[in-house]
């Protein structure tokens, strides 16, 4: 883009303001804004918020995941909560019978749901909407059963679980545990941000996107619509893999109920409230996920659901669309409303 | 040989409750082109209305045709209130939605009648029924013949009366709708309330078997969901058979195949579901959907 | 005469955009009024503007009565039938549902049963395929359906959307002269836009011009056939 390489001083048009505005500096400085004032909360925050926080970009990591598949290439899963929670298993199995080093644990419950979410995208790729919602809703329902099935116990612990130790900051930095795993989150997080952009700005996110609106279209152009939706399919796995692996090493401790399928259902509302197709609506989601609850427990101790219920429906009518979508809105607003009052001071007689 | 049969029969009365719910969920995609997942919800709430109103000395028929009417207003209201604001939205806005009443009226409940689990009592008589060697709940009999009697009234209904002829074109296209002189948001409103209605039938038929307890619909509205999408959406009939099929299908895997259990037997079940839908995936009923470009 | 539709100063818009900037046009009681128009002028956008479809000022009086703003299911009760672009069938419905509905609002049994044995008469082949669902019709079949769906409302002036849309030229003749006979024999008033413009100019008394959002010629049909930049654009001759 010719506009992104304008700057600000030698903007003169209301046009090439909006360009400006609507270009790549007002990202990466806002993202950069972003980035040290997270960078910073370790100064200020307890230890147990830090912890809180944490969670939030671990969920926003599996939002992501699950963005790119629901968002992007429209195909709906209400299972990915058991991607969730082969990540953190893999983890926690690696850790406690083997030793692994945490690090490689990841790495490997990437891999194992990326093959996983791969051969599952394949027969999902007959089916569609609320039948993939079924099929999905399936696999969640399956998940906690079949870790707490007595013949796998040996792996899983059962019910009871698998308790895993908390890893200390290495090569001698002057963080606590809880500090440090903020910062692995955060880096990872980081990490998985650009690769999603990436993903989506190019070609594949715009053949992702033929595949959702229009798919026979798609098809006729020549795109092997089969393979790129498994692959998402994988691939969005992966991400949701990589965050249950972070979420067992953050929590210490995996459990078959901690993966019903109200993790499943989090995860859609997530999306949804954060913004369907919007990046950094996963960032949001996670927030939503991880804090919501918790003010919802605060205002009614009684029926703290119910208020969570009328969160979600008011959030909704005010922004179906999303929390990105409004503030795509809003910004869009913002610039019209300035260019508008710009054109008056510049030309009054003009309406 | 025997003991297949009582299998089987004890799998069709737990097949009917889902058969029932599959048919309202069917039904009321019919009327609102909604999928509710909140549908169950509703239902448990409106059976604490009738225990309500049969622990407050209501006899039981009286209550029961009361909850009815309450919960018909009730669906009317909701859909008045909240979803007519996001019928134009994304469809997995309106899911959200869904998610959040779901959780209030599960919520709500357990606020007012506590997550203890109630006795509701049957309008049927207690001696089981025996036929040769095989013994029928009375129960079972009555809350799948009550449930037919309303699903067979709503099918005449949508089918024979231009009310519900109006209700289901204003569920297919409210444009086109409009066109004809149809008021839509009405439309809309009551598809909700006989919905609600749908469902409140549905409760009080199960609560007698379950129990009644803030809880108690969830698991029943996933097989529900998942009868419905095996014998197909598009299919009235199919609903019923797929819901029969999986309290079948479900018990005979829990009590036949050694290694299944009671701990694996529905995961069995939606895996043999999800495995048909890969074969036909509208359902074994469901009409294919053409789509264009 | 006396103006059934009367449409003054009318500005439609989509969000931001104008579509419709000051149309004035009106339809005499008992007249056929075709509205002539390359793609994208806002013909379609009329239409709908007088079926409370679109934002729309201005006025549109009907019968003497305001009815812009009024909500679209109670202006088809006050008798306007709408055959829309893209014909707005209910592909699940069976074609006798459909018909049904075209005559949901209206009381009168018998009047409605003489009405639905008579565009059986217009479209035969209705009468064949009566349990079948709709979205099963061939594109003409359904083209027939959705003109004899807005018959059955029994109404006063028609709002026909391009009615020879997709079938073929002998379906297309066999569709006007129903057209005709409707309004001559049951003095329906008609506003038809429409692409084949000899066809609407020989069945129209009177015709308009649009372009871009505004009338930029009216008159006669006779007249506006004669005219040459019309018949260049439109007619291709
Ligand atoms: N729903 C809509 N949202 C935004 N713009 C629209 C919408 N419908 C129509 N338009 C725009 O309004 C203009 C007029 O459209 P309209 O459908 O009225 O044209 P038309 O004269 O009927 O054309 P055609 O002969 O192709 O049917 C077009 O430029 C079109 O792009
Ligand atoms: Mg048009």
């Amino acid at each position: 883009m010719v506009t992104s390489t304008v700057t600000p001083k030698t903007i003169k048009s209301p046009a090439a303001r909006t360009a400006w505005l609507n270009g790549r500096y007002p990202r990466v400085a806002a993202m950069a804004v972003v980035l040290v004032v997270a960078a910073s909360l370790p100064l200020v925050m307890s230890d147990y918020r830090l912890f809180q926080f944490t969670l939030a970009y671990i969920y926003a990591i599996a939002l992501l995941g699950l963005n790119l598949l629901i968002g992007y290439n429209g195909q709906f899963s209400l299972g990915h909560g058991a991607f969730f929670a082969i990540g953190a298993y893999t983890t926690a199995i690696m850790i406690d019978r083997w030793d692994i080093g945490y690090g490689w644990t990841i790495i490997a419950a990437g891999a194992i749901c990326l093959v996983v979410g791969f051969l599952f995208g394949i027969p999902a790729l007959r089916i569609e909407g609320m039948y993939l919602a079924l099929a999905t809703l399936a696999l969640a329902l399956a998940t906690p059963q079949f870790l707490k099935y007595h013949l796998f116990e040996g792996w899983t612990g059962g019910v009871q679980g698998i308790v895993i130790d908390k890893p200390e900051a290495p090569f001698g930095l002057p963080l606590n545990p809880d500090q440090w795993l903020y910062f692995f989150t955060l880096a990872i997080l980081l990490l998985a941000f650009v690769l999603g952009w990436n993903l989506v700005r190019g070609r594949t996110g715009r053949a992702l996107v033929a595949i959702r609106d229009h798919r026979i279209a798609a098809q006729s152009m020549g795109i092997n619509t089969a393979l790129y939706k498994s692959l998402i399919f994988g691939v969005s796995a992966l991400y949701t893999g990589v965050a249950g692996a972070l979420s067992a090493i953050v929590i210490q401790f995996v459990a078959p109920d901690s993966f019903t399928l109200f993790l499943s259902i989090f995860f859609v509302v997530g999306i949804v409230v954060g913004g369907l197709g919007s990046i950094t609506g996963a960032i949001y989601g996670g927030f939503f996920i991880q804090f919501v609850p918790n003010i919802a427990d605060a205002i009614s101790q009684a029926a703290p659901w119910a208020i969570y219920g009328i969160f979600l429906i008011v959030f909704m009518l005010v922004m179906p669309l999303g929390i990105a979508g409004f503030l795509a809105i809003l910004w869009h607003r913002l610039i019209m409303g300035r260019l508008a009052s710009d054109g008056n001071e510049g030309h009054p007689t003009e309406t | 040989m025997e003991s297949f049969l009582q299998q089987v029969v004890s799998g069709l009365a737990t097949g009917g409750i889902y058969a029932a719910l599959a048919l309202a969920l069917v039904m009321i995609y019919h009327s609102t082109n909604h999928l509710n997942f909140a549908q169950g919800e509703m239902a448990m709430f409106s059976t604490y209305i009738s225990w309500s109103l049969i622990n407050a000395g209501v006899p039981y028929w009286i209550a029961f045709f009361a909850t009815l009417v309450i919960a018909f207003a009730g669906g009317v209201v909701i859909e008045r209130l909240i979803i007519r604001w996001v019928e134009d939205a994304p469809v997995l806005t309106v899911v959200i939605v869904f998610i959040g009443l779901l959780m209030i009226f599960n919520s709500v409940a357990g606020w007012i009648y506590s997550y203890d689990i109630k006795v509701f009592p049957s309008p049927f008589p207690d001696q089981p029924i025996q036929i040769g060697t095989l013994y029928l709940g009375p129960h079972d009999v009555g809350a799948i013949a009550v449930t037919l009697i309303v699903l067979a009234i709503l099918f005449l209904f949508f089918r024979y009366t231009s009310l519900g002829l109006a209700m289901r074109a204003a569920a297919e296209n409210p444009e086109s709708s409009r066109l004809v002189g149809i008021r839509v948001g009405r439309m809309l409103g009551m598809g909700w309330g006989l919905a609600a209605l749908i469902g409140a039938v549905a409760g009080m038929m199960v609560a007698p078997i379950v129990f009644l307890d803030p809880n108690m619909m969830a698991g029943i509205l996933i097989y529900a969901f998942a009868g419905a999408m095996f014998g197909g959406i598009s299919s009235p009939g199919g609903a019923v058979f797929g819901g029969f099929f999986l309290g079948v299908t479900e018990n005979l895997a829990g009590s036949y195949i050694p290694f299944i259990g009671n701990e694996l037997k529905l995961s069995v079940a939606l895996v043999i579901i999800v495995v048909v839908l890969l074969v036909r995936p509208s359902g074994i009923f469901g009409k294919v959907t053409v789509s264009r470009v | 005469m006396s103006a059934l539709l009367q449409i003054s100063g009318l500005e439609a818009q989509y969000g931001l955009t104008k579509v419709l900037h000051g149309v004035d046009c009106r339809v005499e009681e008992g007249g056929i009024t075709t509205i002539l128009g390359a793609n994208g002028a806002g013909k379609t956008t009329l239409l709908r503007a007088v079926c409370g479809m679109v934002k729309t000022s201005g006025s549109i009086l009907y019968a003497g009565q305001r009815i812009d703003g009024k909500a679209t299911e109670d202006i088809v009760r006050l008798g306007i039938g709408h055959v829309p672009e893209g014909r707005g069938t209910f592909v699940a419905l069976t074609v006798e549902e459909n018909l049904r509905l075209g005559a949901y609002t209206r009381k009168e049994k018998n009047k409605v049963a003489q009405d639905y044995e008579r565009v059986h008469r217009y479209f035969p082949v209705l009468l064949q395929r009566r349990q079948q669902q709709a979205g099963t019709l061939s594109g003409g079949e359904q083209q027939m359906l959705a003109i004899a769906r807005a018959l059955m409302l029994g109404p006063k002036l028609l709002l026909l959307d391009e009615p020879s849309f997709g079938l073929a030229p002998i379906v297309v003749l066999e569709i006007f002269e129903i057209m005709r006979t409707v309004n001559q024999e049951e003095g329906v008033s008609m506003l038809v836009v429409e692409q084949n413009a000899s066809l609407a100019l020989n069945l129209a008394d009177h015709a308009y011009v649009l372009e871009t959002g505004r009338i930029v010629l009216d008159g006669p049909a006779e007249e506006i056939r004669g005219d040459d930049a019309v018949r260049r654009s439109y007619i291709g001759y």
